[in-house]
């Protein structure tokens, strides 16, 4: 049996992390030595019967009281502004990161890729490429922990959470659930594998279901009806999705948000608390009529339509903008 | 016939004064509800203790073979909520705590003795609820009873458990409520709150948590209860609810709760520290307002348990901060302990021993503590056996050694009987090492990736549960023998001196067992806490001690 000491180090976060815990662990080596040195000497040097010098101290216990409140202090100040470092950067995913969705429910993760592939509780991801993982869980709390990349993020259901790395060394690597999820919870486990960049294109090319996500998306939104309102040249009864993704929308109440995952899912699942401006609230809730994996593909579908040229209609109540304002 | 063996000759004292079993559950004296709640706590103690030891069995193979998944994950649940609220919540406070707290202060009982014994009552119908609940089939959700697993997930026993701990906590309220009410009226002349030894204040601190957090607790569970009966959406995703909310309320209680696992603690170690250095307490004043921090900041952190539990990263770094803050008033207690040994005339009696374990086991514990506190860290560890380790020494190597040696220093006291010293030192010893020998490859693992509440895991951790295990077999014969010689000393131990320690304090200037009523006059206190007479030369030290 072996016995190691350290995870594999195989993210660009994960020799950041063990920096701050090897200098942790140096701290407490550091203040264990200045608490038991003395005090095992103490115990030696004073004990009953001894011949030692035992008259009043002549120590002002303020200033001896301030020094170890003082030092002490600073230190946890920079342990904690290095930590809070490193954590802005583990949590906040950089521009050039891809998006990969899980899904986790008892007790299983299942991974769309966007070029389509699914696989489940296996992740395979190139080398050298930020990943930004977008999850949601259909029971439960789960937690995504891969060990090797110093990254761990709980799946809460009813939102979206998203945790990012970037693999910086080809292998296999442990993915465990690291939230307590019942029965089976030590058997959601997983293998990621970092492949170089080729490998990753040919099991992508091998794997291929023929559509990409945003694809099975687009069938989807006509299956589930929501072209009927969204699409085509009818009467206007919802604001079209083309150029949407990452624009502000201006809703009634003269609130204004950003058409991000969240403002899609929450538009999906809870239509009626965010009703554009102008729009009547018609729309039915799909909550309980689509999972998890058929909302990630809905919106990767109107991600699709970011990059066209928003449709110009006029809104079945313009001019009125909001209309529970007027007295 | 004596439920409880007596010292013969003696006058009348608490324990011979009457007999009968009603005497004893029916009794209002502060010293026989002590003995109560340290028979009860020890049951629970037992049960919780077969299930870590059936887990740790389990563990020894990466195979979940011994036990099934369900039994294992009831296993860990049960483990968790009777060592917490049944026995180290308990411990400290309302075994020693409600002995000494009256006989420390000069009074002749706590402010309410009848809501006293109504706090056991209400104690002991929570811990039969909750081993109600474990013997019909148990509860699965771990103690934490994460939603939406608990309300809507879970087969098992959820509310009967959560009706057991929410009964229980109001026990612990009326315990904190007659304890406050107790230090702040009934002292004796004298005794003013800069006289007072820095257990009293370490008591003070621990009521207050108990008062202000246990209700939230309640609301929580009932909250949570309700929620699993009638579905009213506070926590459920698909009604409407937060599942996070839940971690709020939950670590809003369950964080300063950790204090109430530890300031006891500190209390007995400042004790026992003075007592057997013959030293006056370096810093008291620094000692005794720790306790007081800790008991306020404390109540600021609870979002450390959460940092990837997808709350705000800048709430993160709040938490963070105030988590590294809270580390300090336990750094100043160390510290000033350190420092009351010097010049000390330093003997190593039981009591000693389990008090110098504790500072090395607790530093180690607040030490990792703030591995946990730094984000970029706790995102590795959280989850995983790091932070199993964590918490066992806080609580295992911090508050159960403490109470050891609050048990073994006050034990001539409440029984009257001294225990076999060799004996009582060999066990703080083998308890030392049995405890690291389980706890520290903990740590090692938990850095590595081990998550927690696995029942099977991969073969490469196997050498770390395998030392783990082979550890918790030591601490475990380290624990019977204590249980087999106090009970022998019962019957068979020196008889106790007033004062065995030569200590201060007011407890020891009344008959080991104390009479009925603590004191034949309400004493007068006219000096500081821990006022051993000044040390000059080694024999000057050998003759108090004589």
């Amino acid at each position: 049996m072996s016995f190691p000491l350290f995870p594999e180090q195989a993210s660009t976060t994960a020799g950041r992390v063990d920096h701050l815990y090897l200098a942790l662990t140096a701290l407490s080596v550091f203040v264990l030595a200045l608490v038991f040195v003395p005090m095992l000497f103490f115990l030696f040097k004073y004990r009953q019967g001894t011949k030692a010098d035992r008259s009043p101290m002549r120590i002002s216990t303020m200033r001896v009281e301030v020094t170890w409140t003082v030092i002490p202090l600073l230190l946890a100040m920079g342990i904690f502004v290095w930590g809070a470092h490193a954590y802005y950067d583990l949590e906040v995913p950089p521009a050039d990161a891809v998006e990969i969705n899980v899904v986790a429910k008892q007790w299983m993760w299942k991974v769309q890729h966007q070029e389509g592939n699914r696989e489940i509780n296996e992740l395979h991801l190139p080398v050298g490429q930020a990943v930004k993982l977008t999850l949601a869980s259909e029971d439960v709390i789960h937690s995504f922990f891969i060990p090797a990349f110093r990254v761990k993020q709980d799946v809460v259901p009813g939102r979206f959470v998203t945790e990012w790395f970037r693999p910086t060394r080809v292998g296999q690597y442990h993915l465990f659930c690291s939230q307590y999820c019942g029965t089976d919870h030590s058997r959601m486990t997983g293998t990621v594998y970092v492949m170089t960049p080729a490998e990753y294109q040919d099991w992508l090319a091998r794997g291929s279901l023929g559509n990409t996500l945003a694809q099975s998306g687009g069938r989807l939104f006509r299956t589930l009806g929501c072209s009927g309102c969204h699409e085509g040249n009818g009467p206007v009864r919802a604001p079209r999705l083309e150029g949407l993704y990452g624009k502000l929308v201006p809703l009634q109440g003269k609130q204004i948000v950003r058409a991000d995952d969240k403002y899609l899912r929450d538009s999906i699942l809870l239509p009626a608390s965010q009703i554009t401006a102008g729009y009547e609230p018609l729309m039915p809730t799909f909550q309980g009529h689509i999972t998890e994996e058929e909302l990630f593909q809905l919106i990767a579908y109107i991600k699709s339509l970011a990059n066209q040229s928003p449709v110009r209609v006029r809104p079945p109540n313009a001019g009125e903008n909001g209309k529970g304002e007027s007295p | 016939m004596p439920l409880f063996p007596v010292p013969t000759e003696e006058e009348n004292n608490y324990l011979n004064s009457s007999h009968t079993v009603a005497s004893w559950l029916l009794t209002t004296d502060h010293k026989r509800i002590g003995i109560l709640y340290l028979l009860s706590i020890l049951v629970f103690f037992v049960v919780a203790a077969v299930a870590a030891a059936l887990m740790r069995i389990e563990l020894v193979t990466p195979q979940g073979d011994l036990v099934s998944s369900e039994t294992y994950n009831k296993l860990f649940t049960t483990h968790g909520v009777l060592m917490v609220w049944f026995f180290l919540i308990p411990s400290i406070p309302t075994v020693l705590g409600n002995f000494v707290i009256p006989l420390m202060i000069g009074a002749r009982d706590v402010a309410f003795p009848r809501l006293n014994l109504l706090s056991w009552y209400l104690f002991m119908m929570g811990g039969l609820l909750a081993l109600h609940a474990i013997i019909i089939g148990g509860v699965d959700t771990g103690w934490t009873f994460y939603t939406p697993y608990s309300n809507a997930y879970s087969n098992t026993h959820v509310i009967e458990m959560a009706a057991g701990i929410f009964v229980a906590g109001f026990g612990s309220i009326l315990t904190g409520l007659n304890f406050i009410i107790t230090i702040q009226k009934l002292r004796a002349p004298g005794m003013t709150w800069f006289r007072l030894p820095l257990f009293i204040w370490s008591m003070y601190a621990t009521s207050i948590i108990l008062v202000l957090a246990t209700p939230v607790l309640a609301i929580t569970l009932a909250l949570m209860s309700l929620e699993r009966i009638m579905g009213i959406g506070i926590f459920d995703p698909k009604l409407g609810g937060d599942p996070v909310l839940f971690q709020h309320l939950f670590w809003f209680y369950s964080h300063p709760a950790v204090y109430i696992m530890i300031l006891p603690g500190m209390g007995v170690v400042s004790e026992v520290i003075t007592c057997f250095s013959r030293k006056q307490i370096f810093g008291y004043h620094f000692v005794a307002f720790s306790s007081l921090a800790i008991a306020v900041i404390g109540f600021l952190v609870w979002g450390h348990h959460m940092f990837v539990s997808s709350q705000s990263i800048y709430a993160g770094m709040v938490f963070s901060i105030l988590s590294f803050i809270v580390a300090i008033p336990s750094a100043i207690k160390v510290f000033n302990w350190t420092a009351t040994l010097y010049k000390g005339s330093i003997t190593f009696e039981t009591p000693m021993l389990y008090v110098l374990g504790f500072i090395g086991l607790f530093t180690i514990g607040g030490l990792t503590g703030l591995f946990l506190a730094a984000l970029a860290v706790d995102v590795q560890v959280h989850d995983t056996y790091f932070v199993i380790a964590h918490f066992h020494y806080i609580m295992v190597g911090g508050m159960v050694t403490a109470f050891m040696a609050g048990l073994h220093y006050w034990w001539p006291k409440i029984t009257g009987r001294m225990y076999p010293e060799k004996l009582g030192q060999l066990a703080a010893l083998v308890m030392f090492i049995g405890f690291n020998l389980t706890f520290f490859p903990q740590f090692l693992m938990g850095y590595l990736g081990m998550p927690r509440r696995y029942h099977a895991y991969p073969p490469e951790f196997q050498i770390f549960h395998v030392l783990s295990t082979a550890g918790a077999s030591i601490l475990g014969a380290a624990y019977l023998l204590p249980v087999i010689y106090l009970v022998w000393s019962l019957f068979h131990g020196k008889q106790a001196e007033a004062n065995p320690w030569c200590a201060t304090g007011l407890e020891w200037k009344t008959p080991s067992p104390p009479p009925k009523d603590n004191f034949d006059r309400t004493p007068i206190v006219t000096e500081k806490a821990y006022n051993y007479p000044p040390l000059n030369t080694a024999t000057e030290g050998e003759a108090n001690h004589a």
